[in-house]
This record gives C-alpha cells, structure tokens and sequence, in this order.
C-alpha cells in the first residue's frame, strides 16, 4: 500500500503556527516580489479569492474581508517541511518527498496492519508534533493514493483527515466522485478532449478503451489509467504535479564524495531547466534533498533537504546549477553514505516577461535584466552568463513588504512568550 | 536553529538539526613538553543540541519577555526550548497562547479547569475557562540564561 501524505493550505498552517490568533481569519500568502496570490487559507478561498489572483488587483478585497496577507517566507516553509518529512520518514520504510507539502509513504510488509488507524496514529502524531494539520490517504497505487488524498481532505469531519481505498467498492465510489480533470497528470488538453467523449469522472476513464488512451495519451496515460484501476505500475518519478519538476535519482552504489554528489545535483538541475524551457516556465523556488540509504540499518542515517527561493523566476541551466550547488554545500555532512539525491523546482510562472505585464507589480528592472542574460545564455555560453548572474545580487531586491519573522531559523526571530 | 546565508542572489535557509554543536569535554592543563594524557579522550565531546534537543522536528525555540517565572528560574530575555510533541501535564510549564498571547506558565491541571501559575508572588494564577482562546503551545524542555557580564 501506497499514502500519499499533504499538508492542510500548507503556507496558511506554517503563518498560523507562530500566530495562533490568525485561526479560522483567511490568510493568504503572495509570490515572490508580492505579486500574486499562491496559497490560500480555507477562509480565504471562501471568500472568492482566486489562486494566482493580482495583489495590486486584490488590495480592497483583501481590506474589506480582513484578509491578512504575508509575503512568502520560504525561510520557515521549507524548514517547516523539513520537520513534517523527517517526522514522516519515521513511520514507513521509504518515503518519497513530492514537493514542499507532499510525500508518498510506501507501506510495503504492512498487509496485516490496520492502516486507517495506524494512519490517525500518523496524522496525531505529526499534526501535534510541528502544529502543521495533514491529510492522508491509503491506496494501493500511487495514483489511487493520491484520488484517497482528495477524499480525506475534501471530508474531515467523515474521514478524520485519513482515507483508505482498500476495497473494490470503495475505489469505484471514490472514482465516481472525482471529476476527471482533477486526475493526477490529466491536464485541461485532455480533459477538454476527453469530455467531448463523455468522459466526465475519474471512473469513466479508468474504465475507457486501453488502446484509444494509449494512442491519446501515451503511456504515461495507460500507466495513469492502470493504477486507477488499482495495478501499480508508476515509478516516483513518472509524473509530475502542475506546478513542480522534480529531478531525483538513486545512485548505483552509495556515494560519500562531496564532489561527485554535487556532479549529480548540478546535472539534476539543469535536466530541471531543459524541462522548464521546454514548457516555457520558470521556476521561483528550488528545493535540494540529499538522504542516506534508510534499509542500511547498520550504516549511519542522515536526510536533509533545503528550500531556497529564487530572487527571480529561472530557467537558465547555469543559474539553477549554481543554486543547486550552493543549496547542496549546505545540507551535505562529511561521513556518510548518500544513496539518493534530488532537484525540485517549484512555484513555476509563465516565462519572464509574461509576469511583469500581466501583474505589473514588480521591479522594472527584472525583465530587460533577464533577457540580457538569456541573451548572452544563448550566445556567449557558460562563463560569460555566470558573470552575468554575480553582477545581478546587487541589482536586485526582493520585494517582501509582508514577510513574517523567521521563527525557525533566526533566533533574533523567534517567538516572544510573555512570562 | 541555523544562520541564515544571504548570498548575492539567493538566500539560504534551514533548520539545523543536523550539525553537532562539539564542545571538547576534557580541558587539561598544557604541559610544555609533555604529551598531554588528554589527547587520547578527545574524540569524547559534549553535543549541546543532541542533549537539549531530543525531538529535533518538534523542537521550537523562543525567548521570554516578563518576570513571572522567577521563582522557576526563568527570567527575562531567557531562551526557551520547547518541544510541542510532549503531552501537557500537570506540573509541567508550558508555552500557551492565551487571548492573542503567548505566555510561559506552569501548569496546574485539575478536573474541570486549568490553572496558569507564576512562580513569581508579585502575579496571579490565571484559571482558564471556555471564554479563553486557549491553546497548550508547547511544553518547556530547557531554559538557557546568560550568566556572564560583559560589560
């Protein structure tokens, strides 16, 4: 059996932690520069506020409804997640991160266990230990934990923030209810084409000819379409979410030199920018993951990962690589034997230029900068673009009117307790 | 708790609960032109953070503002370190949200109520009741107070 483990509005819940007077308020928090709305609190979205809603556009929603707003402290988000993945990582055998907010535990040898209970034992355990709320869902394919997921966070008060598809008749009822567009990796290409077949639920398509999905939608929709149907048959790696590339391998052997770890994180990131480029995004934060081989028991274990946001959206091969080395420089410790390692990029915007004109929010300076710098990617090559990027710290200023403290990671920041 | 980089372009952050803080535990004295017996102990190192820090990923530290906690030894401008994965009982202190605050007291748990309790005789208890907004935060592990004058 496969969870698929999330964090509840995972940005709202961190911002909540350390201003516990801010429960049930509708919080939102803003990307990079404060352009545009990226994470929403239940309230939040109750009141009509969309997802990558305009701040500028927003101002008088956001004051009339008491909105509080925050600016994106990827300080505390991804140390935040750092503690919910180390926290998860003690419940299963392996555990795969998917992104900031997500992982997938693989429950392998746990037949005889009651997984529902065992998950509410997680879920308490976790949501009490770093204040964040999750929800999981049991499956036994990825792609069914995932729909589990969508259960148990949709229905709290009947699942208690736990679901587990572990019948026949249960996957075929959540099937039923979920719209085929809100599918893992059916994106609105296929869905549109799909509806025009009368293939509205994720039950309808999982039951769909094999061959015609196959021709459609290669095999990474065939694959889709057997795990709903309850075969496993995806790798982590396989599909990706909306808004994150992940690059994450297993080494061979296991591998302590630092330099060779950092020939593969740099060769990760730039797989993830050929990827971006490729789809004409950029991406706004990076995360670096290294971990140790955790079924070597009698080796050292050691997992860490690191969230860095990005002072402009990338998707130069150069510039990623570097973030990358520079984000692996601080999670790496000498003396142990690393087994995998990972690049994720997340918060993708529609490349450069498209964010300046359609929020009109940020620095002028950002976009003339980058394409000069993608001018010289293009024509130069690598050196003279890395001069290009040092030159650029100094020019550029994050925009963060609405940070809050780094409580987790500055002591200067951290709460004050009246005694 | 860890710095924080801030690079040219990219600032780094992360929790540190990794890196050992090493104090040597053997200090002898030098003596010139002798090997000091010592040397063969000092793989032998005292890691602060493992020993105040036994659930890294629930492990939250914060710093006090006040003088109610005295007579606990707590004083003002004082690091503490909480665990929220404790469970709350009596007798422990703990860090509580109360009304829009956050507050450090020692619990008194009784059948129907909960008691805040300063160690401090200039304050009063606190009893709270279902009109508080009132959250058990987290349990205090440690507190750490700088003793030295620098001045």
């Amino acid at each position: 059996m496969y969870a698929l483990i999330d964090c509840n509005n995972f940005y709202a819940s961190c911002e909540r932690l350390f201003r516990p007077e801010l429960n049930g308020k509708p919080i939102v928090v803003l990307s990079n520069n404060d352009g545009c709305v990226i994470a929403r609190s239940d309230e939040a979205k109750a009141i009509g506020i969309p997802m990558g809603a305009p701040a500028f556009e927003f101002e008088q929603t956001f004051l009339q409804n008491k909105v509080h707003v925050f600016s994106s402290n990827y300080a505390l988000y991804g140390d935040m997640s750092n503690r919910v993945m180390s926290m998860l990582g003690e419940f299963a055998p392996e555990i795969e991160i998917y992104s900031i907010d997500e992982a997938f535990l693989h429950f392998k040898g746990f037949e005889k266990y009651d997984l529902s209970t065992y998950g509410s034992e997680i879920r308490e355990k976790v949501t009490k230990g770093t204040g964040i709320p999750i929800s999981i869902g049991f499956a036994p394919t990825k792609a069914l934990a995932k729909v589990a997921n969508k259960v148990a966070k949709k229905y709290p008060g009947l699942s208690g923030n736990v679901y587990c598809i572990d019948s026949e008749e249960k996957r075929i009822k959540a099937l039923k209810w979920l719209k085929v567009g809100d599918v893992w990796g059916i994106g609105a290409q296929h869905e549109k084409r799909l509806k025009n077949l009368a293939i509205h639920t994720a039950y309808d398509f999982s039951e769909m000819n094999s061959s015609w999905v196959k021709n459609t939608m290669s095999i990474v929709g065939l694959r889709l379409q057997k795990e709903l149907q309850g075969i496993p048959c995806l790798s982590m790696e396989e599909i990706q979410p909306k808004q994150n590339i992940a690059v994450t391998r297993s080494f061979e052997k296991n591998i302590k030199d630092f330099g060779l770890i950092r020939e593969r994180v740099s060769t990760f990131a730039v797989t993830c920018a050929e990827k971006l480029r490729n789809q004409n995004s950029c991406c706004n934060t990076m995360m670096v993951f290294v971990l140790t081989n955790p079924f070597r028991r009698d080796l050292p274990q050691y997992r860490n990962n690191l969230t860095m946001q990005l002072p402009f959206p990338s998707n130069s091969s150069i510039e990623l690589a570097e973030f990358a080395e520079m984000g692996l420089r601080k999670i790496y410790r000498e003396g142990y034997e690393y087994k995998k390692a990972g690049v994720m990029v997340m918060n993708l915007t529609p490349e450069q230029n498209k964010q300046v004109c359609l929020f009109g929010n940020t620095n002028p300076i950002h976009q003339p900068a980058m394409q000069v710098i993608d001018g010289l990617n293009a024509r130069l090559g690598m050196k003279k673009v890395k001069l290009a990027s040092q030159n650029q710290g100094r020019t550029f200023k994050m925009r963060q009117e609405k940070l809050s403290p780094y409580y987790t990671t500055r002591l200067s920041d951290v709460i004050r307790v009246k005694a | 708790m860890n710095n924080i980089i801030q690079g040219r372009e990219v600032c780094i952050y992360a929790l540190d609960e990794s890196e050992a803080l090493l104090l040597p535990l053997v200090g002898s004295p030098v003596n010139a032109g002798f090997p000091s017996p010592a040397t063969d102990f000092l793989e032998n190192k005292i890691d602060l953070n493992a020993e105040l820090i036994k659930n890294p990923s629930t492990t939250f530290v914060a710093i006090t503002n006040g003088e109610s906690m005295i007579g606990a030894g707590i004083s003002d401008k004082d690091i503490l370190i909480i665990d929220k994965s404790l469970p709350a009982k009596d007798g422990n202190i703990a860090v509580c949200f109360l009304d829009g605050e956050f507050t450090l007291k020692k619990l008194k748990i009784e059948k129907d109520v909960i008691w805040l309790m300063p160690q401090n005789p200039l304050f009063k208890p606190i009893k709270v009741t279902k009109e508080n907004d009132f959250q058990i935060w987290g349990i205090l592990t440690y507190s750490i107070q700088k003793h030295v004058r620098t001045y």
